[in-house]
């Protein structure tokens, strides 16, 4: 029988091994797997190359795993905000490596890690700064800038409800960059409200479909 | 002379944005722009982190920490409206679904360069967000700005100095001054705030402005 939920937080995260790239859902606080990062924060891997929209915001989750100087680089678009005091210390310290990636791109980067796309041409960026170093194509009447995309060893992400076999659906915004980053890891781990029985969600409103989850674990609405 | 305040702008964008319409909102004064749409003028807001059909603020309350936008503030949902992963989002950008996007700026240039996400300062912490895939994606990028920085320099430049977002991408800038179209051959002034003459909007400008007989009345 398969069986994807996993009874606590510190077995989900337990093979976490240092260096490790993760990619972490959210935006800023909807989505964001706090109970997981906690767990991870208190299973201590480090030397982590970590992956959000942000880079944390107040003194919990990704600020945590931050301040408790767990990470080595960041791939963001919008570190910085009025509460990213820990990533901002760690950044201006030098301890923490920032690759600054447009949202769009950066979402696109893990859409295709996932779906197994080598490369992409994407006009955003093309002319800036963010496209410096990087390959550029005049396609018809526009230019593109090549972008690569990011593969994880893990993704911890959080949904409203999963079952045994890894269905999950989430919640309002709090779904951002869940579905994707689900694709795009070996070992995607999703922190859940509520586990159900097989067939209690409408496979019609499944939207990330158990393929793509290996952990499940069950939370309750608090976290 | 009579400088409109934030939301004199706002309540000028709005007028430009027909019924139908698929906008999204930087941002910041941008934001502005929801609370001027005529009423029964049915406009459809998306913002970057997965929402279209956004509604209006909620009570005291009844915010949701699941339901935000991309300034994280806490929104509504119309009914109709829908909820999107990120790829889905930014695929509604860059693929040119939406028919407008307003963005905040620190210069927008002659040929409609506009740079809004780093001064370039070697202290700053650059933060880019959707900014690049806005100004590349929609199908008419719209900026809202004060014509003036606080020390008084023309946010209108020949060439921007600061860092690009992106190159030749605006089309139309909302000042508290005046508006004014970009196109292939400069920039055209459509409206001046009253009390304030063409002469001396040219002259504070600073860049070569257009302005037709025509379009005074």
């Amino acid at each position: 029988m398969i069986n994807k939920i996993v009874p606590s937080l510190e077995a989900a995260v337990a093979d976490i091994r240092d260096g490790s790239t993760i990619l972490i859902g959210g935006f800023g606080g909807a989505g964001m797997p706090s109970a997981l990062m906690s767990a991870l924060i208190a299973q201590g891997a480090k030397d982590l190359t970590v992956v959000n929209n942000n880079a944390g915001n107040g003194d919990t989750g990704l600020a945590a795993l931050i301040a408790a100087k767990q990470v080595r680089k960041i791939i963001c678009s919008f570190p910085r905000q009025a509460d990213s005091g820990h990533f901002d210390k760690a950044y201006r310290s030098g301890e923490l490596e920032l690759e600054l990636v447009p949202q769009g791109t950066l979402a696109e980067r893990i859409r295709a890690a996932g779906a197994g796309i080598g490369a992409f041409f994407t006009p955003t960026a093309f002319g800036t700064q963010l496209a410096e170093g990087k390959e550029t194509r005049r396609i018809g009447d526009r230019d593109y800038v090549l972008e690569l995309p990011i593969h994880a060893d893990y993704a911890l992400i959080k949904a409203d409800r999963g079952d045994r076999w890894g269905n999950l659906t989430y919640r309002m915004t709090a779904r951002n960059f869940g579905p994707i980053m689900a694709s795009a890891a070996k070992c995607t781990i999703a922190q859940v409200r509520e586990t159900v029985e097989l067939g209690e969600l409408d496979p019609e409103s499944v939207v990330t479909p158990g393929i793509f989850v290996k952990r499940v674990v069950k939370t309750g609405a608090a976290a | 002379m009579k400088k409109m305040d934030r939301n004199q702008m706002a309540a000028r964008v709005a007028q430009d944005i027909p019924e139908g319409a698929y906008v999204n909102l930087g941002i910041g004064l941008p934001t502005l722009v929801a609370n001027h749409i005529p009423q029964g003028r049915e406009v459809l807001l998306h913002s970057e982190n997965g929402v279209l059909g956004i509604g209006p603020a909620p009570a005291k309350g009844a915010e949701d920490d699941d339901l935000i936008n991309a300034g994280k503030q806490p929104v509504t949902l119309l009914a109709g409206g829908s909820y999107f992963h990120h790829a889905d989002s930014f695929a509604m950008i860059r693929g040119q679904h939406l028919d407008f996007c307003v963005l905040g700026a620190f210069q927008v240039s002659v040929a409609g360069d506009i740079a809004n996400w780093h001064t370039g300062a070697p202290d700053a912490i650059p933060a880019v967000g959707g900014a690049m895939d806005l100004a590349m994606g929609a199908k008419n990028v719209l900026v809202m700005m004060e014509h003036l920085t606080k020390s008084g320099e023309s946010k209108l430049v020949e060439y921007c100095t600061y860092p690009l977002t992106g190159a030749r991408c605006v089309s139309r800038v909302y000042t508290d001054l005046a508006v004014i179209d970009i196109k292939p051959d400069g920039m055209h002034v459509v409206d001046i705030v009253e009390g304030l003459d063409f002469a001396e909007l040219q002259r504070i400008s600073g860049v070569p402005l257009k302005y037709r007989e025509a379009a005074r009345a």
